[in-house]
């Protein structure tokens, strides 16, 4: 219509990706989770100078499962360990095994939704197929038959996620590229004589992108959960290491007498989810004008 | 300005309204000012091109702008009733029942769900309280004055049930069914066939007449304008430049950029030889950056910098109810004269080696009928019997309506399909049977292609300069330097500015990126060029520029060029010689000039016949097709085109394949008429004695 033109603004001198991030100033919601996200992530880079403690040391003096006071922010646990320094720690393993095993999986799946979308026919039924099985499985029940099965450490969290995570973004992707491949720059960069893996990378999957960055976002905040689920289930990563789920497994016993233990690590858990999932929202407010 | 030989207050007039949307980036002034008086009766069209703010005028008359749109100054009476005082009820009560508009896409107008009978019922019975069986009545009534076959079978139809075409004259019908005194039409035909299109426009026509009502019709086709409408306005950049009688703006245009508009179309006529196209220079001035002074002068060759750059442009009178926006209507010279109806100029035929020849191909679809069971399936013939060649440095146009198979035949050439029988020489080479990942390398780089779409042509990830350079590696094996520097040649060839390199594809206008299409095809230097609709989507002043590009690179680079297209003016100026297909046959080949006159096969006849042609002095004959095109799953045993054809002799055309008549040059016919019958026929287009 009329109003396109009139509103398209002049070319940005900054570089795209730069310019899109600038974009994100303009919705409230995307920059409350992007604050979030920061947040944390300054916490996990700069805890060994945050922590005013070990977190694995047990300060008997100060007493157990006590109250926040002013040598102990946020109190201690039942075995006498700074809180704060504890939920410090404990963000380096969230936001390490976060996003390396969201990042594995979008590997793996849009290779998966690539192949499948791009030469349709046999390839994508036996790929979506196999997708299919696997999703008609609840995630938590693979993720507990996984990690009960090769045990509790960072890899296999992560190789459980790409398990469970891979079909749903190989899905995603194949939805996008069998859009994509009967655009006519990929019929151009056929007439050019192009490969099918260039046709797919350079001409198909950066297209794609713009949905996938807003999944990519919910799927740290998901993964976030799962880690805090498998951590309170016992399957997270072994003790003493600090471990936002194992923090509230360890204390939710003590729940009516000492809540401060469950619920910091609870609003820990839940601020970087609620901050990733703004942000998704931001994203696909910028991603919806352009 | 006084209403002369009308009764009453006007229908609609438009007292300086100012319209803007508000957007998280202020407020945007779309149109500043816009007045017009539409009496009773009358048609005005409102042409101009994309981003003029036609549409927003349009939604504007239904006070229908949505939440970010508002008139924010002057008025909109309608009846002598100001819009903008009345209440929703009002406006509810006006909308549907006094006011009806009609949009470019049928289907997003009708309701999927109800049938076509229904829906039409509700207008008489929301509106005029009428009772069932009176509604039913008036909607058989409109059914049947809308041309539609069979209006008892229609009526308990559902949309999808229905061609375009068809839905479109429902859609009319619904609008009609109140009795409204203002119907507002939206690019009513823009998404039809120009057969379908002429029968659509005819019936507007008629209609508007039979039912005394005054319309508004928004196209960007001049030529649509003058077959519907008695009055014209120019909307440029949301100002109405120019307003008057269709006869007296056409003959004498006034304002630069009507005139620039008239220049840079090619009327059915014209050709490169005789009359080249004046393509507008620039690109529509954005609204959010309006200039002082008139809002056309950056792009206008009459502009004085001293009269022209300062102050708000007056509305001047050039003659009776012809008004213009320009401060030097007065003293432009005489615009050139209308081209003769025949061109006067013969094509000289290139000499040269053939480098397309395609002989009898064929491409069957196998339809089985079950996926359970192979047998019992049907054939689709997409394309049957195709024989067309095309020598070094011409233009062979393919032209036909949608569904004739014209983009099978393109695929096929593109290497994305493969003929199943007949051959398809480049050069010495047969590529029919050849998927595009199986031809040699030496083969791709000898066949391009540019695409209809300026929108999905470009890899919008990828910069201008990558996209070049990368089919210059591919193509040419070129490497580093070489090829940035060869990228930059290029771009230059086709009128890119150097710094465009780095811009992605979204920095692009329309016409920007169909130029870098074109750069992208001509990196190999290839000897053959398809072009499907390459300029289709574009508005008409960068559709002027791109031909005249086209024309320009195809006689320094003595490229061979297909030019698949459904626009017939175009064709008939860029092309030497014309195929025109009828469900997957070729019924037409020969020189544009064999073609584009008597002996006509009747389906091109018909096809000539629908063109809108820009000219109101022109007399151009009417053919109406009956019907639809059949479909290919379902072909008539005899001639292609004998369940339409206007001239049909009788059974043998129903039963009897036709025969193929050939004269001396080279010009094919495929039909059951002798040819000599065929040379009486009178030439479609005349220009008026004066």
């Amino acid at each position: 219509m009329a109003l396109e033109a009139g509103i398209r603004r002049p070319a940005p001198a900054l570089p795209l990706w730069l310019y899109r991030i600038s974009l994100l100033r303009e919705s409230p919601i995307g920059i409350i989770g992007a604050a979030l996200v920061i947040f944390w992530v300054l916490v996990a880079l700069f805890a060994p100078l945050l922590a005013p403690y070990d977190p694995n040391v047990n300060d008997y003096l100060a007493g157990t499962s006590m109250p926040p006071s002013p040598a102990h922010w946020l109190g201690t646990d039942n075995q006498a360990r700074d809180m704060l320094s504890r939920i410090i720690w404990g963000s380096r393993t969230v936001l390490t095994v976060a996003p390396i095993s969201v990042l594995s999986a979008y590997v793996v799946g849009c290779v998966i939704g690539l192949l499948a979308g791009y030469y349709r026919g046999w390839v994508d039924t036996v790929l979506m197929q196999i997708a299919n099985i696997i999703m008609s499985f609840p995630p938590i029940i693979l993720y507990i038959i996984i990690i009960m099965k090769f045990g509790p450490s960072a890899l296999n969290i992560i190789l459980a996620v790409v398990f469970v995570a891979s079909p749903q973004i190989a899905r995603l992707v194949r939805s996008q590229a069998l859009e994509l491949r009967e655009k006519e720059y990929v019929a151009a960069a056929k007439m050019r004589g192009e490969p099918a893996w260039y046709i797919m990378l350079m001409e198909i999957l950066p297209n794609a992108r713009g949905p996938l960055i807003v999944d990519a976002c919910l799927r740290m905040g998901y993964t976030t959960i799962t880690i805090g689920a498998l951590g309170f289930l016992g399957l997270g990563l072994p003790p003493p290491n600090p471990d936002w789920g194992g923090m509230i497994k360890d204390t939710y016993g003590y729940i009516m007498s000492a809540p401060h233990m469950a619920l910091f690590p609870c609003a820990a858990i839940s601020s970087l989810v609620v901050g990733f999932s703004l942000l998704a929202d931001g994203m696909r407010e910028i991603s919806l004008r352009d | 300005m006084p209403q002369v030989a009308h009764s009453g207050t006007p229908v609609l007039k438009l007292d300086n309204a100012r319209i803007s949307y508000f957007t998280r980036a202020g407020e945007i002034n779309v149109v500043p000012s816009i007045s017009f008086t539409l009496n009773q009766g009358e048609a005005i069209g409102l042409v101009g091109e994309s981003g003029c703010g036609k549409s927003t005028v349009a939604f504007a008359i239904m006070k229908y702008l949505g939440g970010a749109g508002r008139l924010t100054g002057g008025r909109i009476l309608f009846e002598g009733r100001d819009l903008a005082e009345m209440s929703a009820e009002e406006l509810r009560l006006i909308r549907g029942r006094r006011i009806a508009m009609v949009y470019q896409d049928p289907m997003s107008s009708l309701n999927p769900a109800i049938p076509i009978g229904r829906q039409l019922m509700e207008v008489p019975i929301v509106h005029q309280g009428a009772s069932e069986a009176e509604a039913r009545q008036r909607a058989l009534q409109l059914l049947t004055e809308v041309k539609l076959p069979d209006p008892e079978s229609i009526f308990g139809r559902y949309p999808h049930q229905l061609s375009g075409g068809q839905q479109q004259r429902v859609v009319i019908a619904m609008a009609l069914m109140a009795e409204p005194s203002l119907l507002v039409m939206d690019e009513p035909t823009t998404g039809l066939d120009v057969t379908v299109e002429a029968a659509v426009l005819d019936l507007v026509r008629d209609l508007r007449r039979m039912h005394n009502s005054s319309l508004v019709f928004i196209s960007h086709n001049l030529g649509t304008v003058v077959r519907v409408c008695d009055r014209i306005g120019v909307m440029y950049s949301g100002e109405l430049v120019e307003e008057g009688q269709i006869v007296d703006v056409f003959r004498n245009p006034r304002h630069p950029y009507t005139r620039g508009l008239l220049d840079c179309i090619p009327v059915l006529g014209s050709d490169k030889r005789s009359s080249p196209l004046v393509p507008i220079p620039g690109t529509v001035t954005s609204a959010l950056r309006r200039p002082d002074g008139c809002i056309f002068a950056s792009r206008c060759s009459f502009m004085d910098p001293a009269r022209c750059k300062t102050g708000r442009m007056p509305t001047l009178d050039a003659g009776h109810r012809h008004r213009v926006q320009c401060v030097r209507h007065a003293e432009l010279p005489p615009r050139r004269l209308a081209i003769a109806a025949k061109a006067t100029v013969a094509s000289q035929e290139p000499s040269g080696e053939l480098v397309l020849n395609i002989e009898n191909l064929r491409k069957f679809y196998h339809q089985s009928a079950s996926i359970f069971s192979g047998a019992g399936g049907y054939e689709v013939r997409a394309l049957n019997d195709i024989s067309i060649s095309a020598k070094r440095g011409m233009t062979l146009a393919i032209v036909g309506e949608s569904g004739c198979g014209k983009s099978t035949l393109a695929k096929v050439l593109m290497g994305i399909e493969r003929a199943t029988g007949g051959k398809v020489m480049l050069e010495s080479a047969d590529i029919g049977g050849m998927r595009i990942e199986d031809r040699p390398s030496d083969i791709k780089r000898n066949l391009q292609m540019v695409f209809q779409n300026p929108e999905s042509t470009l890899n919008p990830s990828h910069s201008v300069g990558f996209t070049i350079e990368r089919s210059l590696r591919r193509l040419k094996k070129m490497v580093g330097l070489h090829a940035r520097e060869e990228a930059r040649r290029l771009m230059e060839t086709v009128r890119l500015p150097a710094d465009f390199v780095d811009r992605k594809p979204r920095q692009l206008s329309g016409g920007q990126k169909q130029r870098v299409a074109i750069a992208r095809a001509l990196a190999g230097d290839p000897d053959l060029v398809i072009a499907d609709e390459p300029v289709s989507a574009l508005d008409v002043s960068v559709q002027a520029a791109i031909i005249n590009l086209l024309i320009d690179l195809q006689a320094s680079r003595h490229a061979t060029l297909v030019f698949i297209s459904h626009d017939l003016s175009v064709v008939r100026y860029l092309a030497d010689r014309v195929a025109v297909m009828y469900l997957g046959r070729i019924v037409e080949f020969g020189t544009v000039e064999e073609v584009f006159a008597p002996p006509y096969h009747p389906y091109t006849e018909s096809l000539l016949s629908a063109v809108p042609v820009p000219d109101p002095d022109r007399q151009q004959k009417r053919i109406l097709l009956e019907g639809a095109m059949p479909s290919p799953t379902n072909m008539p045993k005899g001639c292609p085109f004998s369940t339409r054809c206007p001239r049909k002799l009788g059974e043998i055309c129903d039963t009897a394949p036709p025969p193929e008549h050939r004269t001396g040059t080279g010009h094919r016919i495929l039909c059951h008429i002798p040819l000599e019958e065929l040379r009486q026929v009178e030439p479609i287009i005349s220009t008026a004695a004066e």
